[in-house]
């Protein structure tokens, strides 16, 4: 998953992967190559595609304009299904934005435009038509800042699934559970499901709010710099969460933290001034990067 | 990727820079020590020189120093700096590096060791053989040094094919010995000692070696090929009567 971006085909054998094949968990866990891949830290076998499952979204000659300014260029991109793919690159280089328009964010504010192919279950996520409120159940998104609403702990888990299920009081509390839980928040708040949310820590506020988006059960969770506002300690709990989650989501995670894409990332996208210049398998990325802009921004010399 | 000969931008830490310069002429420093004890150790071989010989064995002392200098700092550039790509591929590449010379310096002592014991056995006859394996491993190991100092991939890659004349040339020392064991029961002590040397030169040839593709390891991102060309056929050899 070598391939330097703009436009050029993408390569790899998951490319022509049919629904079926997505739906398959793991599709490509098994395969030789992949075993023989993570044994050699840096060898020819782990420079493959092999190892990444299908895509569970696969970005197309994607571009996008703030008004006039075009923010991404030709951007060609497979998010992995239940996999974590890492976005690296200095301030301003679209990596944010390309969050922003995975989740339709960039359809609140006039003269914002995507051009291209967002492609997830056969439809293209960038069409205008498209229902944004279902998207945004499929596709949540956890933010830099921890964004806890006002409210209990419990209402701010069970606010976003009434927007778009009707459960019933028990079926509720379960599912508030279930999430908590997912969130490895469960322990730290069963007994104060209904103080404020506001009352907790900066931490476990990032865990409420990733409880709160997978309250309504996406296919896919885009995290923004999710860790920046918190602590080594609350951080590395975010991180192992990001590692658990990902047994049942896709994963999109824009960190300034190289190290932190290096950890918790399958794949990771290197950007710079709105393209893709490299996405590689992360031991590949961080030891041996094929493009020279890579290797300047992750041995410190731009950026 | 290659990066040699290639413009780089400026690292936004200068310290580091520093750093990592410091590291290189550490194993520059160990690598041009070493290049003269093997080649000290071959020319008191040959001179039946046991004064120099005895240099040489003290002389084994810095590098091994050195050794643990190189593994100390690099153990601290992995803790502090959390160097990546290139960089870590290059610490990692001095590392190993350093290991490959500290033994080389050991084979270089015990040549010089066993070259001040054949000092007082009779002569053996021919050392051309010996002489020319060490200037073979000595070239290999200077350039196998030179092309991690310039991150030449190529010259690492020219190291790591020239191996084979000197299995060659060691096998026919071995085959020559034998010879000379057969002959004459009293050359026992010096052909077995001139065995272990050859095999020393031989080791020495190995590591240099590895280096090189340690080095093309650091400067491509990729590791060469398992099937190097070998030429060693010693250990396939029966005794034979002698001619």
């Amino acid at each position: 998953m070598h391939q330097a971006t703009t436009g050029s085909a993408p390569a790899g054998t998951t490319q022509n992967a049919s629904p079926a094949a997505v739906a398959a968990p793991k599709a490509g866990a098994a395969s030789p190559a992949r075993q023989g891949g993570t044994g050699s830290f840096g060898g020819m076998a782990a420079r493959s595609t092999a190892g990444m499952n299908a895509p569970r979204i696969a970005i197309r000659g994607l571009d996008f304009f703030y008004g006039d300014n075009k923010a991404l260029k030709g951007i060609t991109l497979d998010l992995p299904d239940r996999q974590v793919t890492g976005m690296i690159g200095p301030s301003g280089c679209g990596k944010s934005t390309l969050l922003r328009v995975l989740n339709r964010m960039y359809s609140l504010y006039p003269g914002q435009r995507a051009e291209g192919e967002v492609m997830m279950d056969g439809e293209n996520i960038i069409d205008p038509a498209l229902d944004l409120n279902a998207l945004r159940a499929r596709i949540g998104m956890v933010f830099q800042k921890p964004t806890p609403f006002p409210m209990t702990i419990a209402e701010n888990i069970a606010f976003g699934i009434r927007l778009h299920e009707s459960l019933n009081r028990a079926e509720m509390a379960e599912r508030v559970e279930w999430a908590l839980t997912r969130a490895a928040l469960w322990p730290e708040v069963k007994d104060r499901l209904n103080s404020s949310a506001m009352g907790l820590s900066g931490g476990q506020q990032q865990r409420l709010c990733i409880a709160r988006t997978i309250a309504v059960r996406p296919e896919v969770i885009l995290f923004d710099e999710p860790t920046s506002a918190l602590d080594p300690i609350s951080t590395l709990r975010i991180e192992e969460l990001i590692d658990e989650l990902k047994r049942d989501f896709t994963i999109a995670i824009v960190t300034h933290n190289m190290q932190q894409a290096a950890r918790c990332a399958d794949q990771v996208a290197f950007f710079y001034l709105g393209e893709l210049v490299e996405v590689a398998p992360a031991a590949d990325l961080f030891t041996a990067p094929r493009q020279k802009r890579t290797q300047e921004y992750i041995t410190g010399r731009f950026g | 990727m290659d990066q040699q000969a290639e413009h780089r931008a400026d690292r936004i830490v200068k310290s580091y820079e520093e750093e990592l310069r410091r590291l290189r002429e550490l194993i520059a420093r160990m690598g041009g020590l070493a290049e003269r004890q093997v080649a000290d150790s071959a020319y008191a071989l040959v001179r039946r020189d046991s004064e120099l010989a005895g240099e040489v064995v003290g002389r084994d002392a810095p590098i091994d120093a050195l050794e643990r200098e190189v593994d100390a700092f690099c153990v601290r550039l992995l803790a502090l700096r959390q160097p990546m790509a290139g960089d870590l591929r290059f610490i990692i590449a001095a590392l190993k590096i350093s290991q490959d010379i500290e033994r080389i310096g050991d084979y270089a002592r015990n040549v010089a060791k066993r070259a001040i014991i054949i000092a007082g056995q009779p002569f053996l006859g021919g050392v051309n053989g010996f002489q020319w394996m060490a200037q073979l491993v000595q070239r290999n190991l200077k350039d196998s040094i030179d092309a991690f100092l310039r991150e030449d991939a190529e010259l690492a890659e020219r190291v790591w094919a020239a191996d084979a004349p000197v299995d060659d040339i060691y096998t026919g020392i071995f085959r020559e010995m034998l010879t000379h064991m057969m002959e004459d029961p009293r050359n026992i002590t010096a052909a077995t000692h001139m065995l272990f040397i050859a095999k020393n030169f031989e080791r020495i040839g190995d590591h240099a070696t590895n280096i090189a593709e340690t080095v093309h390891y650091a400067v491509r991102g990729a590791i060469l090929p398992e099937d190097r060309p070998k030429a060693d056929i010693s250990a396939d050899l029966p005794p034979s009567p002698p001619a």
